[in-house]
């Protein structure tokens, strides 16, 4: 920040929200969502990979995975679901109270979505808790105990379980980035930052995150958790 | 003639009134390069991070080279080759070849060209170079913790399962590097769309700058895919988590359908930029518009989008159905086309052009011949019959160096020669510098032509003996002279450019008298580029090779050559700055 | 110093030809190409070189026929070459309904082959002239390539899954078998021969469970060696006038020319054997060639074992080994006659080396071995 706010002074300073390699707010603006729908863009084709190693072997071991998928808590991830759904909607409160410039609004709803993306992990500790209290997580002791199996084949359940904690894992390490950012935001506010202050874009950037975040959960949640059987 | 910009100081006046401080010479305390958002210095860190990274990579090559004229070997263990290829093979694609032309040419460049202040995002762009570096010490501190035997294509399950040397950390390295690579092509994409400056239509853009653009494109849908992939890797790895793993039922062709995903496009990230920096060398030193620009600019972007789907043309004989390689040997000739029209418009633009034989233009004549060697040898891999004779031979190890190495390197260093003015303020010495680039391509085939004659016979890569099959040796002692030879035409310029940041002749704002914004600007440039934002009127390239000869020969009268004289310079920038 | 500097590979499978000739049209396009744009280029440098008085005016930059020429015209090549490419890949995924089946292993670095009548080997693979065969392959480890450069015929070994690969070679003699999939350490090492035999030698081959002969006792090697050698021309049942015979000479005393004497053991036979000139049986000439140099080691002592074997029999040749030998030959051929397919318990991953060559030493012994061996394998 200090770097570039020294090579400021071509002249075009007065703007105290706008970088000094911009001609115009306009121009920033643009160039932040242009930025932040290609950043978006690396975001799918890094689950996109995933999505598609999942595919792939559901579709080999439909049965397993169908039996292995049963261990899971539905009620749990359902609660999740809900909760990640609630938080979106409060982002996009906040992008809203962000362009009405309520500064009151903005950090009330920005918290609510601090406290819906915590409760989620809260949620997911439990979970996974469970997960390793059964011997579901992949390595040497998997499958200890076959009841939890529910009889599905323990090196394709391996397969699933491998599957869900590395998926549901990245998707878990996503919603912290997501809190710390929104965390960060909500400070620059706080502070009555112009960065955030005068334009409602570096809100809606943060928004647009925390939705991608909600959605990666919306495809994973009936994927992981909701199968039918095959 | 080569004489000209090598004595700047009779003749050089820029056409802008020179800026007192420039970006080099405005802060020079560390602290004001380690936190600068200056895409011109950030291109510095990487120039001097990448020549390390290079120099580094290329003692693994020589080693191998000279382990290579034995047949049973005399310096290495069989360990210790494996861990020497794949460092020379992680350092050379990871380090070096996908950031040496975005990295520092684009990142010099870009902005520049399209008449912006900066990069959209400078602090992203500071932060790439600081990921790149956190990769590259992980990488370099991996191989030495331990090394790496997996070579740099990571398969699985040899690298998940097998590998008793420090993949994940070496890993780790390279997913880091890679998120480099991503913020560096956001940058370029957005900087792209967003910061041309008034007038500079998309259809004036130089082709560097598509091809900068396409490159961009290129690495935000791959990178991410070969990141997780290898992410993948490293769960299976410290996690366990078997993704890849066949002993549970998991698929070890998928891990290589998924890396080539992402590495068949890679090739594109580094031979992209090069097309660019070669359309601009051919341009400029052939005083002519290049032949052709929309048909190069479109084809940019069809390779950008078909070399997306040719990935399995690497995994023919790898029990991919026998469909599937029809259809991707298929896309793989059709892909070839592209780059055989850049070939020729590249030599249509020499006809009747004005054509200056100094250093940048050497290389980029260079560039044409071996390129053409490498994209059509490309052919015989691409051809599902030769294919399985010739894949995992020296052929292909012959085939991509001359692609990587012919293509890519040299376009690099004739882009570091051309730019080096703009970029340091200073001239190289011309003569040395074009001798050695006569010695880069004569070192270069002598290296790389006899593998194409051992791997027809049947020699695999990777292999460290041979000792069964002595009928290869001649070909290895060739290949190990000529490294020798392409060895010390590395090092010659590395001296002489160090060299001529003290001694060198100051460079006047456009020594080559050259079309473009960035030679608009003093050398080297203020730190923010431009005093005023250019308004481009012109058409990109707007040289007149029939005025400028006859400019020559009234020139060469009074012995001052016309394209460094004040009226000519001066009416154009006039005509170009409104 | 390079007397053997080839650039090709042999031809040596069905495939060898038809790969060569794309290859070498592919070649041929390459340097028309190469040397096109050369020309072109050096042509234009040498006439547009600064200062040179060439025509410049009317310059092109845009010529849509002449682009759409060199757009089309590679792509018409491309398209030609890539069908005859193709053509040739299908021919080499799709084996022959009458080809034979061997199933190969890959592991950490060593290959296993398996023959359909259960002969193994290991690291080399014998197959006739003429008949086609069809791998079948699996890793039990990392990925492996089977390479065989002499068939053109390459195709990776993947754990978890069979792959297959197909060829029938053409050209009897030794080729390279090489791993050409980077699978370890000693990957350079994981390789081998593969041997193309005449189709009568393989077939005889396979029947001695993968013994050039049926596998042979010392003694009887020597037998076969004296009569290839044609040692038994001279060296006969009985003394003659060419040279003494060698029977019942073991261990005896024997006295040379200039009235030396020398026991018949096995330093005096190998000398006599290599260097005969030395030590010349009293009464006979030096006629006999040098073997110095001709002969291996290990031939010699083969010979020398036969000559052991008849130099302690006191008769003529009717007690030699010979009766032995033969005795070998028939009974082993009848006990091999009915070998079973035996397909290969992969589910079984540790899979026990079966060294193929028996190392008894009575051809009795070597019978029930190889007897043992089948009963082992039919389970």
């Amino acid at each position: 920040m200090a770097a570039i706010a020294s090579d400021h002074g071509h002249g075009h300073g007065h703007d105290e929200a706008l970088h000094h390699q911009f001609e115009n707010m306009e121009q920033q603006n643009d160039s932040y969502i242009v930025g932040m729908w290609t950043f978006l863009v690396t975001e799918v084709m890094f689950f996109g990979a995933l999505f598609l190693i999942y595919t792939l072997y559901r579709s080999m071991y439909q049965m397993d995975f169908f039996l292995a998928h049963e261990a899971l808590n539905v009620q749990m991830g359902m609660i999740n679901t809900f909760v990640l759904l609630f938080s979106s909607f409060t982002v996009a409160m906040s992008v809203r109270y962000a362009q009405l410039q309520k500064r009151g609004g903005v950090l009330a709803m920005l918290g609510i979505t601090q406290v819906c993306a915590l409760a989620f992990m809260v949620v997911k500790y439990f979970e996974y808790q469970e997960k390793f209290g059964h011997h579901l997580y992949p390595g040497p002791g998997f499958g200890s105990h076959p009841e939890y199996l529910h009889g599905a084949t323990p090196n394709f359940a391996q397969l699933y379980f491998g599957l869900y904690f590395g998926m549901t894992g990245l998707h878990g390490l996503h919603v912290v980035i997501g809190m710390i950012v929104i965390g960060y935001l909500m400070a620059k506010w706080w502070r009555n930052s112009p960065m955030v202050t005068k334009d409602y874009i570096p809100t809606e950037l943060v928004g647009l995150y925390w939705h991608f975040v909600d959605l990666v959960w919306i495809f994973l949640f009936p994927l992981m958790y909701l199968m039918p059987k095959p | 003639m080569s004489a000209i910009p090598a004595d700047p100081n009779v003749t050089a006046v820029s056409a802008t009134p020179r800026t007192e401080t420039n970006y080099l010479n405005a802060d020079w305390s560390i602290k004001s390069w380690l936190l600068t958002g200056d895409h011109k210095r950030i291109a510095i860190l990487y120039l001097v991070s990448v020549s390390f990274f290079f120099f580094l990579g290329s003692i693994a090559a020589g080693l191998i080279r000279y382990e290579l004229t034995a047949p049973a070997g005399f310096i290495l263990e069989s360990e210790t080759y494996n861990k020497v290829f794949s460092a020379h093979g992680i350092i050379m694609v990871f380090l070096f070849l996908i950031v040496a032309i975005p990295a520092i040419l684009g990142n010099f460049l870009l902005p520049l060209m399209i008449g912006a202040r900066d990069m959209a995002f400078p602090r992203l762009n500071l932060l790439s170079w600081y990921l790149f570096m956190a990769g590259g010490i992980l990488i370099m501190g991996g191989m030495i913790n331990g090394g790496v035997d997996s070579g740099w294509t990571f398969y699985v399950p040899y690298s998940s399962m097998y590998a008793n040397s420090n993949v994940t950390m070496v890993l780790t390295g390279i997913f880091i590097a890679g998120f480099s690579s991503i913020t560096t092509g956001i940058n370029f994409i957005v900087t792209t769309h967003k910061m041309r400056a008034p007038g500079m239509t998309w259809f004036r853009l130089p082709l560097m700058v598509w091809a900068l653009y396409a490159t961009g494109v290129v690495i935000i849908l791959g990178t991410p895919v070969v990141a997780v992939t290898l992410l993948c890797i490293i769960f299976e790895r410290v996690f366990h988590l078997p993704i890849f793993s066949a002993e549970l039922g998991g698929d070890p062709v998928l891990f290589q359908h998924l890396f080539w995903f992402y590495s068949h496009p890679a090739v594109y990230i580094m031979i992209l930029p090069a097309f660019g920096v070669q359309s601009e060398l051919i341009a400029n030193f052939a005083r002519k518009r290049v032949f052709g620009y929309h048909l190069i600019a479109f084809s940019s972007l069809a390779i950008a989008g078909l070399g997306f789907l040719v990935w399995g043309h690497h995994m023919f004989i790898s029990s991919e159905s026998m469909y599937q390689g029809v259809v991707f040997s298929l896309i793989s000739f059709l892909v070839a086309i592209p780059s055989a029209i850049k070939v020729f418009n590249w030599t249509a633009t020499l006809y009747k052009g004005n054509i200056r034989l100094q250093t940048p233009m050497i290389y980029a004549l260079g560039f044409i011949g071996l390129f053409t060697i490498g994209g059509l040898t490309g052919l015989f891999l691409g051809c599902l019959g030769t294919d399985v004779h010739l894949t995992n031979t020296y052929f292909i190890v012959a085939h991509f160096h001359y692609v990587m190495v012919g293509g890519a390197v040299t376009a690099f260093l004739g882009g570091l020669h051309y730019w080096w003015p703009k970029m340091t303020g200073r001239l190289y010495p011309e003569s040395i510098a074009k001798w050695n680039a006569v010695l880069v391509f004569i070192g270069f085939n002598l290296t790389f032509f006899p593998q194409f004659i051992v791997g027809f016979m049947g020699m695999p890569r990777r292999y460290h003996y041979y000792y069964f099959a002595p009928e290869f040796q001649p070909y290895h002692i060739m290949s190990t002279l000529g490294s020798t030879v392409l060895a010390l035409s590395f090092i010659i310029p590395g001296l002489y450019l160090t060299r001529s940041l003290s001694k060198g002749a100051k460079a006047s704002a456009n020594p080559w008298g050259a079309h473009g914004l960035e030679w608009e600007t003093s050398s080297p440039p203020p730190t923010s580029n431009f005093d005023q934002i250019p308004v481009v009127l012109d058409e990109v390239y707007d040289f007149d090779p029939v005025t400028e000869h006859e400019q020559d020969k009234a020139a060469q009268a009074l012995e001052v050559p016309s394209y460094l004289s004040n009226e000519a310079k001066s009416a154009e920038s006039e005509k170009e700055k409104r | 110093m390079f007397s053997n500097f080839p650039a090709t590979p042999p031809q040596a499978s069905s495939f060898s030809r038809e790969h060569d000739i794309i290859f070498y049209a592919l070649l041929a396009l390459t340097i028309i190409f190469t040397v096109m744009v050369g020309i072109g280029v050096i042509y234009f440098v040498i006439k547009y070189k600064r200062g040179s008085d060439a025509d410049r005016s009317r310059p092109i930059y845009e010529d849509a026929r002449l682009e759409t020429a060199w757009s089309v015209i590679p792509l018409i090549l491309a398209l030609i070459m890539f069908y005859f490419g193709t053509k040739l890949f299908i021919t080499m995924r799709v084996p022959p309904a009458d080809a034979q089946e061997i199933f190969v292993i890959g592991k950490q670095w060593m290959w296993h082959v398996q023959h359909s009548n259960g002969v193994r080997e290991n690291n080399t693979l014998h197959v006739p002239a003429g008949k086609p065969f069809k791998l079948t392959m699996i890793s039990q480890d990392v990925i492996h390539a089977f390479y065989i450069p002499a068939f053109r015929a390459q195709m990776h070994v993947v754990p978890g899954r069979y792959t297959t690969m197909w060829f029938t070679p053409t050209q009897p003699g030794k080729y390279h078998l090489f791993c050409s999939m980077y699978c370890g350490t000693q990957h350079s090492e994981m390789g081998g021969t593969v041997v193309v035999m005449e189709p009568r030698e393989w077939a005889n081959w396979i029947e001695n469970g993968g013994q050039s002969q049926a596998s042979l006792t010392l003694e009887q090697s020597g037998e076969r060696l004296y009569k290839q050698l044609a040692c038994n021309n001279c060296h006969g049942a009985e003394d003659n006038m060419r040279a003494p015979s060698l029977y019942g000479i073991w261990g005896k005393k024997r006295t040379l020319t200039g009235g030396r004497t020398a026991i018949a053991d096995q330093s005096y036979l190998r000398e006599s054997i290599l260097r005969p000139h030395n030590k010349i049986t009293n009464g006979y000439s030096n006629t006999m060639p040098v073997y110095d140099g001709q002969i291996n080691e290990e031939d010699v002592l083969k010979l020398m074992a036969y000559i052991k074997v008849i130099g302690s029999s006191v008769g003529g040749p009717s007690s030699s080994g010979t009766d032995t030998a033969a005795a070998v030959l028939n009974g082993t051929k009848g006990t091999m006659s009915p070998f079973a397919a035996n397909a290969i318990q992969y589910q079984n991953s540790s899979m026990r080396r079966v060294d193929s060559t028996p190392t008894t030493r009575s051809g009795e012994l070597a019978v029930n071995a190889i007897a043992a061996q089948q009963e082992a394998k039919g389970n």
